[in-house]
């Protein structure tokens, strides 16, 4: 086990600059109205680093380095573009210790994941936009014998993206690769509660992309994210987040006639049937982890299994065993790889979390385990740490309805098949869910009357390139991770050519 | 700072109880982000990040529709002052399972909350809740 070194003190892979300006046409450019904010670690509540605090006027300039950048960018071959997501995907490999370290830092989150899930996953998403824009095919029609459609794929142009602070650089990759692989020049704002990761990042890859090609601009949302996403100059807004921001940029959206991509949430139900429990073998073990992955990044996931549904023969001891494997589970000093819950992501997020810690309470939910803030002492006494919470109640509950976003379960009960959809269907979202049995049957059915994007079937937080990810009701419109992700970033254009000498006879 | 929350008017047809409130925090700060921003209103968010919170936006910015819920209006106002009403929103899915409960609107320290008015100020707003006595 390793315990990685405090970001700046002897030992550490990573010293942060004391100041990072916003990344606009390949060079660092200090905000027009010279102002910054603070970044602050969640491991120890502490500033950091202070970030450009961007308004409206920076977005210009990064919009005319990215409108200077995209014909030329648009018309490199798919060969060369997949080229530098390669090199990019090279360059984050080679730097896997320290961007896990610095995305810790940033977020809070355990350093085994960032070494395990989030970095290695960033280069991967690089690597499959490269193969996937050079196997992407136009498409052409014979319409008859003198006449062919042609149909091509166009980069949009300039886009915008607006990234979320649970995983600040697996979810600007998740919008950067195939938007680049694409050929569209972007204007990207991180979350302001993670603002630096992604300037590390550019710190190492700002070279491999022309000038222009991408622009970082950090701030607030009613700063910065606004005036890029009501912008008449990009041709399509990208955003993740609550769904009171998505409407309102989906509203900028069509006052511009371009197009969205929304994710926004869920309340994702984990569903086990009966027959999990028929065996205390490996299978079994594995559907305990499953349960206890509503943990996992500290319930920061949009596809967080925050509901865990439980077939009724099954709910006592699987419940049981699930609290005591709940109860084992490493909370500490994110840095460490021992660690396997860190910090919340920020104040507002800790207070928010205890807030609904204290609904459910109220509501007559029973507290099984958990339900208090976490002062793990030393440095790390003013981190915002929250201990792993299961609370017993029903579908009907706020806490079952409302996503918490933190390491906050809610567990019911259900008797059948159509009682266990019925209850998983009960929601606004459907972005996640999971269905665990040991019959190929149910768990197909079950995965296919889901309402919700993403059914992982035997397993859960998985995220592979390729498989695609979105939602379905309020969670949202849109996919990304699939090579469907790359039409969301291009035109089409239809070339209809007469191949015949003769008129058409009308005039 | 001033001393009492505010509560707000009841605005469902029918009711008796008011269901929405701000700590006297609250008060103070909005008529700190009227003063920057002009007329302003409230919209429950759901979802991932900084969901689950309200959010403030400026009066109009924001367009409602017939599937969302007017949950009250709050006067931020000074004793004797010019009327500053604050509507409170909610999608008309969402008050389905919080119309059982009474909503406190505070305010905590914070770094950001999509594009809701006061995050530059390093604070954000947060539910807090109790049962509607109607319901107790």
């Amino acid at each position: 086990m390793t315990v990685y070194s405090n970001p700046g003190t002897p030992g550490a892979l990573v010293t942060f600059k004391p100041r990072y300006e916003n990344w606009i046409g390949g060079e660092w450019v200090k905000p027009v109205k010279g102002q910054y904010f603070e970044d602050i670690s969640p491991v120890n509540g502490k500033p950091f680093a202070e970030v450009a605090r961007g308004t409206a006027e920076d977005i210009e300039l990064a919009l005319d380095a990215a409108h200077r950048a995209a014909p030329a960018w648009g018309k490199t071959s798919s060969t060369e573009r997949a080229a530098v997501l390669n090199r990019i995907a090279d360059i984050i490999d080679a730097n896997l210790e320290l961007l896990s370290v610095a995305e810790t830092w940033e977020n809070g989150k355990p350093v085994r994941e960032t070494l395990n899930a989030d970095i290695p996953l960033c280069s991967d998403h690089f690597r499959y936009f490269a193969s996937a824009i050079r196997a992407q095919d136009g498409d052409h029609a014979e319409l008859n014998g003198d006449m062919v459609s042609y149909q091509f794929h166009e980069p949009l142009g300039v886009v915008g993206q607006i990234i979320p602070w649970n995983f600040p650089l697996l979810m600007a990759v998740w919008k950067l690769a195939p938007a680049l692989a694409a050929g569209n020049a972007i204007v990207l704002k991180p979350a302001e509660q993670t603002p630096v990761s992604i300037l590390v990042l550019i710190d190492l890859i700002g070279d491999v992309l022309p000038p222009g090609v991408l622009n970082i601009v950090n701030g607030f949302g009613i700063e910065a994210g606004k005036p890029l996403a009501s912008s008449s100059r990009i041709r399509k807004i990208a955003f993740t987040g609550e769904t009171s921001t998505g409407r309102l940029i989906m509203q900028y959206a069509s006052a511009n006639i371009i197009p969205s991509t929304m994710e926004l949430g869920g309340k994702s139900p984990n569903i086990f049937f009966s027959d999990v429990a028929q065996e205390k073998d490996a299978f079994y073990d594995k559907a305990q982890e499953g349960f206890v992955l509503f943990a996992f990044n500290q319930g920061e996931v949009c596809t967080a299994p925050s509901r865990a549904l439980l077939q009724k023969p099954i709910y006592d001891d699987f419940l049981s065993d699930a609290v005591e494997r709940t109860r084992t589970v490493i909370q500490g000093n994110p840095l460490d790889t021992a660690t396997q819950v860190g910090a919340q992501s920020s104040n507002d997020q800790l207070e928010k979390i205890l807030s609904y810690i204290d609904i459910g309470k109220k509501e007559g939910a029973t507290l099984a385990l958990g339900g208090e803030r976490v002062d793990l002492g030393g440095d790390l006494s003013g981190g915002y740490y929250v201990e792993p919470t299961i609370f017993e109640g029903h579908n009907k509950m706020g806490l079952f309805q409302e996503e918490i976003f933190g390491p906050v379960l809610a567990v019911t009960s259900f008797t059948d098949y159509d009682d266990a959809i019925s209850i998983a269907n009960d929601t606004l979202y459907g972005l996640g869910a999971g269905v665990w049995s040991r019959n190929g049957n149910i768990a197909y059915r079950a995965g296919r009357d889901i309402q919700a994007g993403r059914v992982w079937v035997n397993n859960y937080h998985a995220y592979p390139a390729g498989a695609s990810f979105g939602g379905y009701k309020s969670s949202g419109i849109g996919r990304e991770n699939n090579k469907l992700a790359l039409t969301a970033y291009q035109q089409t254009k239809n070339l209809l050519v007469s191949y015949s000498e003769n008129k058409l006879g009308f005039f | 700072m001033p001393e009492t929350g505010v509560t707000a008017t009841i605005t469902i047809p029918g009711e008796t109880i008011p269901r929405v409130e701000l700590t006297a925090v609250a008060v103070d700060l909005l008529r700190s982000l009227w003063d920057e921003h002009g007329p302003l209103m409230f919209h429950q968010s759901g979802g991932c990040c900084d969901g689950s919170s309200p959010m403030c936006f400026p009066e109009g910015e924001f367009i409602v529709s017939d599937r969302d819920v007017l949950l009250g209006r709050l006067d931020v106002a000074p004793l004797g002052g010019t009327a500053q009403p604050i509507d409170f929103w909610m999608s008309a899915e969402q008050f389905e399972y919080w119309s059982h409960t009474f909503l406190t609107v505070d305010v905590v320290p914070g770094r950001g909350g999509g594009f809701s008015v006061e995050a530059p100020r390093g604070v954000r707003f947060l539910l807090r809740s109790r049962l509607m006595e109607s319901f107790e």
